[in-house]
């Protein structure tokens, strides 16, 4: 196989190819990138298509990638994945009411999602209501989570297998921003359906919020009858950048049932915070830290981490900036993202010692932009995971190449 | 020019890291630094069977869905054996109820295992006032598969329950009722309607099939076609995991390689087992044991290193619980192998917690701890210099 790739190259280089690509394809209309967008604007702010008379704008995304990782010698070989494609729709039924869905398929079509689908109403730009599927921002990645936004392959895992990113679910809030100069204030709080007990009766064997997704009947009904808050402030200066807190908490459990009380309520809280900033060098450092406490029945042990921790740091630099292949303001990144995560801060009853259930995580990338909405990326990630006993950590390690644009 | 330099590099790069593939990637622990892997020269049947008993064990967790409790020790065979090595004070399981070799008079209470834990909504048990009890720490799995192969005439060879050697160790088997389900070894011996025992801290399991049922029955709360009777209310229930699945657990555990010894030509592992020798930790720690004829021919006929006789012996007061399984009375215990011991520290978290219940925590203090029939070796072993005593340590960690 290496051989032939190495006959075959040369004649590759010799080869001339025609851009099959129909320019006239390519018309949708530059995003501002120069006004002072919060996280929480990230779900409009993504390039829309209207075509002709159509009541509604199009768009979405998709990523692809290739990885060969290895775990401790062992490698599943070559992959290649269809990791996400997703489609959104818009409209503007109002000068201030509109509304906005996106349809995910993931992994080919193993995974379908309802990933958002909310009207919003316009009361005052300090007053929002928003109503239907919203994501719950909790911490920056959530909210801003589309693949072509990042020069990483995978996911953080602070956000996807701590917090349980992407996470949405039925219900009601209101938002507002208040533009001041440079900076701008903005608030956002929902109440929607919320956690189940998948959180503690799950195939990970740990304390682990993402399985609480798992419940198909969430957008339907809620799990307990109780309502998860989400709540965030988050703040930006035009020359120092955006930060955010954020709370999300709820009683996961199945606490009553049918008038009979079962337990107590048992809460699930998690704390964030998140910033991004641009230095002067151009230099985009983007990450975000969260906490999160669960009540967990006294039959647990501590197994099931009652405290977790985690989070990630992006730094992305942008090497070149010019004309490349004929793409104008191409961008070739050198990016790196350090990433942590506890799932259970404590220590064991029987020993004193300190439970381990941690990875470090080290992801250096080079991305190359031919367009703002493109990205090619190439990233080598290195693991270090300790499992609950705090034993010799598990490495893992490998090449990730991919490839993610809107559409 | 330019632009085909750059294309040229594009290509080319690709080309570089597909070569570079498995130079970056973590490479693999020298097979004598784990416990994990299989014996050698399985079939290709046997390899798939090996990977899918090594995925039930290690990768399937059970929840309230699939099974789990509702009440349990583990949610999972690897919880308690991490990398398949010894286990951690925190994935002790409790024994309670049975102070003598004739019957468990707490099992109307739950006995005879605690299980401590339970889902949501269920109160796990407790040791009934008034019980005794011992604690177990989980133990490694690796080379079971080689003490099942062997003969009953074997380790009826070892034993010497009347002492008839004057040596003041006399090992002898614990003699057991066997399930219904268990299928006899050819050759095994009865004595009394009862099976030589070999699995287990007392020896008071007879194969991998009853070790496995068990362990998804008692630890898990997983009931079976072989153990059907839930573990919380004693009723019968259904089966929560198939025949084949057990059947690979069992075949997984037979056939996990034999730990290997590292640097077992260093000048002082060699000075520190001639020590063993000379102070007598053979005479239980068996070293070398030889296996019969095996349906699985990579365990047949084989020699391994166990430093084990698989025996009772009476350890002496400081390590009776009072508590007994089959035949073995409070004091005694299984000569445990000692093969893989100086690798424990990486299931363990960093540390030994060794003996039955991992109350010791270093090779030395575990040492110190022998009495009863051991009490010689215990009393050797103080007496050695440190140097010999370091000596002796180092060939037990080579392990």
């Amino acid at each position: 196989m290496k051989r032939f790739i190495l006959l075959i190259l040369p004649a590759l280089l010799f080869i001339q190819a025609n851009a099959q690509i129909d320019p006239e394809l390519l018309r949708k209309p530059q995003n501002d990138t120069g006004s002072l967008k919060l996280n929480m604007d990230a779900v409009y702010d993504r390039p829309f298509t209207k075509a002709g008379k159509l009541p509604v704008a199009l768009g979405g995304y998709m990523e692809t990638n290739y990885q060969y990782l290895g775990q401790d010698g062992v490698t599943e070989g070559h992959q290649f994945q269809m990791r996400r494609l997703t489609l959104f729709v818009s409209s503007s039924i109002s000068k201030r009411i509109k509304f906005l869905t996106e349809i995910e398929f993931e992994d080919g079509t193993k995974e379908i999602n309802i990933e958002f689908a909310s009207v919003d109403v316009e009361f005052a730009p300090l007053l929002n209501f928003r109503g239907g599927v919203v994501m719950n921002p909790i911490g920056a990645f959530n909210q801003n989570h589309d693949g072509p936004k990042w020069e990483f392959v995978d996911r953080p895992i602070s956000a996807t297998q701590m917090l349980p990113a992407t996470f949405s679910n039925v219900g009601f809030g209101v938002f507002g921003k208040k533009y001041t100069g440079d900076w701008v204030y903005a608030y956002e709080a929902y109440l929607t359906n919320g956690f189940n007990e998948g959180i503690i009766d799950n195939s990970e064997n740990k304390t682990y919020l993402p399985a609480t997704k798992a419940d198909p009947e969430r957008f339907e009904e809620s799990f307990n009858g109780s309502m998860l808050f989400t709540g965030k402030l988050a703040v930006r200066n035009k020359r120092v950048g955006e930060i955010g807190l954020s709370y999300m908490g709820g009683a996961y459990n199945k606490f009553q049932d049918d008038g009979l009380v079962l337990d107590k309520k048992r809460l699930a809280k998690i704390y964030a915070v998140d910033f991004n900033t641009t230095l002067p060098t151009k230099t985009f450092i983007t990450g975000e830290w969260a906490w999160v406490t669960i009540d967990i029945p006294d039959t647990y042990t501590e197994q099931f981490g009652r405290r977790q921790q985690g989070g990630f740091v992006d730094i992305v630099h942008p090497i070149i900036q010019r004309t490349v292949f004929g793409f104008e303001k191409a961008t070739l990144n050198a990016a790196v993202r350090l990433e942590y995560v506890d799932w259970n801060r404590g220590t064991f009853k029987s020993t004193g010692d300190k439970i381990g259930d941690e990875v470090y995580s080290i992801v250096p990338a080079i991305s190359f932009r031919p367009t703002p909405q493109t990205v090619l990326r190439l990233n080598y990630r290195y693991n270090w995971q300790r499992d609950l006993l705090g034993n010799p950590p598990s490495k893992l390690a490998g090449f990730q190449f991919g490839l993610s644009t809107y559409f | 020019m330019k632009k085909t330099l750059l294309v040229l590099s594009l290509l080319i790069a690709p080309v570089v890291i597909y070569l570079s593939c498995s130079k970056v990637l973590p490479g693999a622990p020298a097979d004598d630094e784990i416990l994990d892997g299989p014996v050698e020269s399985l079939t290709s049947e046997q390899k798939r069977m090996f990977l899918r008993g090594d995925v039930a064990f290690n990768d399937e967790v059970f929840t309230k869905e699939t099974g789990l409790g509702p009440i349990f020790v583990a949610t999972s065979c690897g919880t308690c054996h991490a990398g398949d090595g010894k286990g951690h004070p925190f994935s002790t399981l409790t024994r309670f109820g049975q102070s003598d070799t004739i019957s468990n008079q707490f099992l109307h209470l739950g006995g005879p295992q605690l299980q401590h834990r339970g889902i949501n909504g269920f109160q796990p048990e407790t040791i009934p006032a008034g019980a005794t009890f011992s604690s177990f720490t989980p133990p490694a799995n690796t080379g079971l598969g080689f003490l099942e192969a062997v003969s009953d005439a074997t380790l009826l060879s070892l034993a010497d329950e009347n002492d008839a050697d004057g040596d003041g160790i006399s090992g002898r088997p614990n003699w057991i009722a066997v399930p219904q389900y268990a299928m006899l070894r050819p050759g095994t011996v009865v004595r009394g309607g009862k099976y030589i025992g070999r699995f287990g801290k007392k020896a008071a399991v007879y194969d991998l099939l009853q070790q496995t049922v068990n362990a998804y029955n008692q630890d898990m709360g997983i009931n079976s076609s072989y153990e059907y009777l839930n573990t919380y209310n004693g009723q019968i229930a259904d089966p929560e995991v198939t025949n084949q699945t057990v059947q690979d657990v069992v075949f997984y555990l037979q056939t996990l390689k034999a730990p290997v010894q590292r640097t077992p030509n260093d000048a002082d592992v060699q000075a520190g087992r001639q020590i063993f020798q000379t102070i007598n930790c053979g005479k239980c720690h068996t070293p070398q044991m030889q296996t019969g004829s095996s349906p699985i021919a990579a365990l047949s006929n084989k020699t391994f290193f166990p430093f084990s006789d698989f025996l009772l012996h009476d350890m002496g007061p400081g390590l009776n619980d009072g508590y007994t399984e089959g035949t073995a009375v409070p004091a005694e215990w299984r000569t445990p192998p000692l093969w893989g011991l100086g690798l424990s520290k990486n299931s363990q978290g960093g540390r030994y917690f060794l003996l039955h219940d991992g109350r010791a925590r270093s090779i030395e203090e575990a040492i110190n701890l022998h009495g009863g029939e051991a009490q010689g070796s215990r009393n050797a072993f103080q007496q050695l210099s440190a140097s010999d005593r370091a000596k002796l340590i180092k060939f037990l960690e080579s392990l």
